[in-house]
């Protein structure tokens, strides 16, 4: 008869942690299937919009007006380049050129923030004509454009959420870089969190001409 | 070679409750990755959230027992069942058999050391615990107990003076719970199987824990953002539900149940697969079809995230929806069907062992059958006219939630029992408790068929003096199911600690739990098995649980 | 920068260990010259009045840009079968509820 306890402590580490394998694929897959949590998460905020705009089309036209085209392409190209540079991130760490790695990821986070500063200006200014959620202005306007708005800032802000996550998620794995837990040799981490960022990106190339470009 | 019929605690293996770890105590509980550790900690929390509900419901009807008020006014009746469904519903049902039995025996049926993120699935059961916490805070802030209905319509939703925001995000909480242990679960279905273990030579407990996993993947965000939408809604208005200011409360209810009708399978698929063990192991025969059946929650999975806006049929969508919806709710109906006649030609000319799990089993056929069918009454749009918002609505959900899942959760308690605890229960109490259960359960709830049908509206505190009489027979109804449940579970108490201890496999099973000891080691198998043969193949029986 | 880097493994099949395989700078930055491309095309499109064609044409756009990014950034050309079978089967499901709320919302 076997016994089962020998079994047992070999496979465990002195500190009692049982050993977990490491699965690079199943890491993957498993951050995969969260990215399609937040699919389904925002394709919920597609679906009103859809909605809406077929039963308020020319509102929502008039309401698209306040928004400033210029704004909207700038963050649309900083999310795009944050995307290119963070996989350059990956590449080079892929390539063991760590440095770099490092370089692409801090230029990744920068453009993050950059973005989260272009919307700051861009709600502030709203909120300074009154044009928000109970906002006098607003409240001045249609129902159309009430609801324009109102989907305009939870959908923007949802996402605005998301790239904060994000710019967390980056310098999260920034750090672990530095401690060596992420390297060459164990990048899958890395590549994980760049698949949050891509999603991050993904989720404004589809709000950009649905709320900039209405008209 | 193990002994695989070696007996708890002799010695010869160490259990998983006795591995000594890293902490102890406590500690040794609620900071262990452990899948068998995390799966009891959610069976017992789920199990005492269930007796809170009950408690909530046994309530509801002493207050239904005449006109007028009884024992409680209007406001407290409407907190009273909004809560009732907030536990059931998310606490208890939703995570109920993935995450109790899924979570402890996922792993060991194809045969896995654990799942593929253990530190994620003790996440899952945290979150958990934080939004059943929060829920409770959340009767004694703000306005008071939220009194919306479990469903939290918009724009009642929005209006209330009631506390709303907290509960829903308590809710939201869950939600996330409920998330992570689906990734988790197709994660490990699809990386930890054992060598020689296909896809269909899995059992069809995991093909339906994979199918569920799914829908908890793909449909739970989709009550996450109806949730953030609300609190939006009441803390800056936003407008988008509330019509006075242009939004539209029928896309609250798309939103809602585009989630809120595929959590139904999420709550009866899990179980439909318990039933798919449980009957070959009685019969000690091969299930029929067993194909068939796999495909079969696959097809309801798929099929069941179509058909949502049958709730709705009365809210004023248009027409071609309507009929779109009543088709394809009758078409998930079929495999539905499938499994039940699998299940019965199974037990055709089969050598049976009517042991309580499996008596448990033939309640749940019975009990479901009847909520199955009464669905497509609901289904069909002529019919659904008069009896939407009914009691006859409250009556199918309860066959198929409580008559349906709830049975077999309980079905599952007592086959898995000696499995997970090295001890078995008093069967004779066990039975009577289900006899009990079941005259109970049909006294209160068929009851409310009939009065649905003769027009008792749902959520109603009061109602006409014509239909006491029915609702006191309900009411004396529950007592006698209530009492079948509180001895059901005093028995398995008892049998926690004085029961007889029991063997590897005291039922027969062919699935891989039954070939390691009761209760099982820390990593569950000496040796990850090579699997040949299918679950349920008799001919194979010594071969697979003895050992070659 | 440009050379190849082949890195070649016996567990690359069981997928346990990631193995990169031959990750290049110059093909991602020729995707983000499209991407941007793209991105200008949109926008003088949508000066152009194509009537109900409009909204049809910056979907489409985005689709290609995001096939772009999925494919290339986010690898998944280059992974295994089963993440491209998951993740259009969850585009799929998302589109029929898409589809089916539209029989409500485009004719009442």
């Amino acid at each position: 008869m076997s016994n089962n306890s020998t079994h047992v402590a070999s496979a465990t580490h002195s500190d009692g942690h049982v050993h977990v394998h490491r699965d690079d694929y199943g890491a993957k897959l498993g951050m995969w299937l969260f990215l399609f949590t937040e699919l389904l998460l925002f394709g919920g905020l597609f679906i009103l919009y859809m909605a809406f705009r077929v039963e308020y089309i020319q509102q929502f036209q008039m309401a698209a007006k306040e928004l400033k085209v210029y704004m909207g392409g700038i963050n649309t190209i900083i999310l795009l380049t944050s995307s290119l540079t963070m996989v350059l991130s990956i590449v080079a760490l892929q390539r063991r050129n760590v440095k770099g790695s490092i370089f692409w990821l801090v230029t990744t986070i920068t453009f993050a923030l950059g973005f989260m500063v272009v919307k700051y200006f861009e709600w502030s200014d709203k909120f300074a004509h009154g044009i928000y959620p109970k906002g006098p202005a607003l409240m001045e306007k249609s129902q159309g454009e009430i609801v324009f708005f109102g989907l305009y800032y939870t959908m923007t802000g949802l996402h605005g959420l998301h790239v904060m996550i994000g710019v967390g998620l980056l310098t999260a794995m920034l750090i672990q870089l530095k401690r060596k837990k992420v390297h060459p040799d164990r990048f899958v981490p890395l590549e994980n969190a760049g698949l949050y960022w891509h999603l991050v990106d993904l989720i404004w190339i589809f709000l950009f001409p649905l709320f900039y470009l209405l008209h | 070679m193990a002994d695989h019929t070696a007996v708890a605690g002799n010695g010869n293996y160490v259990d998983f409750y006795n591995y000594k770890g890293k902490y102890s105590g406590i500690f040794s509980w609620i900071l262990s990755v452990d899948h068998k550790r995390i799966g009891l900690l959610y069976l017992f929390s789920m199990i005492t959230f269930f007796l809170v509900g009950m408690t909530l419901g046994f309530f509801m009807r002493l207050e239904l027992w005449s006109t007028g008020r009884d024992i409680m006014g209007p406001q407290t009746y409407n907190a009273l069942f909004t809560l009732h469904g907030i536990i059931m519903i998310f606490l208890v049902i939703i995570p109920g058999i993935p995450a109790g039995f899924g979570n402890f025996f996922l792993p060991i049926q194809i045969g896995a050391e654990d799942v593929s993120f253990p530190k994620l699935n003790l996440t899952s059961w945290y979150l958990y615990t934080i939004g059943g916490l929060m829920a409770v805070v959340s009767l004694f802030i703000g306005g008071g107990p939220i009194d919306t209905g479990w469903t939290f319509y918009a724009p009642y939703s929005i209006r209330t003076g009631t506390e709303v925001i907290l509960p829903l995000f308590a809710a939201f909480i869950l939600g996330f719970s409920s998330i992570l242990t689906g990734l988790n679960f197709v994660t490990t279905v699809h990386r930890l199987r054992a060598p020689g273990m296909s896809f269909f030579k899995m059992p069809l407990f995991v093909w339906s824990l994979y199918s569920t996993a799914w829908i908890q993947v793909i449909g739970t965000p989709v009550i996450g953002i109806t949730i953030i939408l609300v609190i939006l809604e009441r803390a800056f208005g936003i407008g988008v539900f509330d019509p006075a200011l242009g939004g539209d409360p029928i896309l609250f209810q798309h939103l809602f149940w585009i989630y809120s009708h595929p959590a139904v399978y999420i709550m009866i698929l899990p179980a439909m697969g318990v039933v798919s063990e449980i009957i070959p192991t009685f019969c000690r025969k091969t299930i029929f079809g067993y194909g068939a059946i796999a495909m079969s929650s696959i097809a309801i999975a798929f099929v069941g995230t179509l058909v949502w806006g049958h709730h709705m049929f009365t809210s004023g969508m248009s027409d071609e929806s309507r009929w779109i919806y009543s088709f394809l709710t009758f078409i998930v109906a079929l495999p539905s069907g499938v499994k039940i006649f699998n299940w019965v030609a199974t037990m055709h000319k089969a050598s049976i062992k009517p042991e309580t799990p499996f008596l448990y089993v033939m309640a749940f056929i019975f009990l479901f059958s009847i909520g199955g069918l009464t669905g497509l009454v609901l289904g069909a749009l002529a019919t659904d006219v008069h009896l939407h918002d009914t009691y006859f609505v409250v009556a199918h959900f309860h066959y198929v939630m409580f008559g349906g899942t709830i049975f077999i959760f309980f079905a599952g308690l007592h086959y898995w029992f000696p499995k997970m605890f090295g001890r078995m229960y008093n069967s004779k109490i066990a039975n009577t408790a289900l006899v009990l259960m079941v005259v109970g359960f049909n006294m209160l709830y068929f009851t409310f068929f009939i009065l649905g049908y003769m027009g008792m509206p749902r959520r109603y505190y009061d109602y006409l003096p014509e239909f006491q009489g029915l609702h006191q027979f309900a009411t004396v109804g529950s007592w006698v199911m209530i009492t079948g449940i509180l001895i059901m579970f005093a028995n398995l108490f008892i049998a926690l600690k004085k029961g007889k201890k029991a063997g590897a496999n005291p039922w027969g099973g062919m699935t891989l739990e039954w070939t390691v000891p009761s209760p099982p080691p820390l990593l569950n198998f000496d040796k990850i098995p090579t699997v040949k043969y299918g679950p349920y193949e008799y001919e194979h029986y010594e071969e697979v649980v003895k050992g070659e | 920068m440009a050379e190849h880097v082949h890195n070649h493994d016996s567990h690359a099949s069981d997928g346990k260990i990631a193995h990169a395989h031959d990750p290049r700078y110059g093909l991602n930055l020729m995707i983000w010259l499209i991407l941007i491309s793209l991105t200008v095309i949109t926008v003088a499109v949508a000066g152009i009045d194509l009537g109900e064609y409009t909204l049809f044409v910056a979907l489409l756009i985005a689709a290609i840009k995001s096939s772009f990014v999925i494919n290339y950034f986010m690898h998944i050309k280059f992974d295994d079968l089963l993440f491209k079978i998951f993740l259009i089967f969850v585009i799929l499901v998302l589109l029929v509820v898409f589809v089916l709320t539209g029989f409500d919302v485009f004719y009442r």
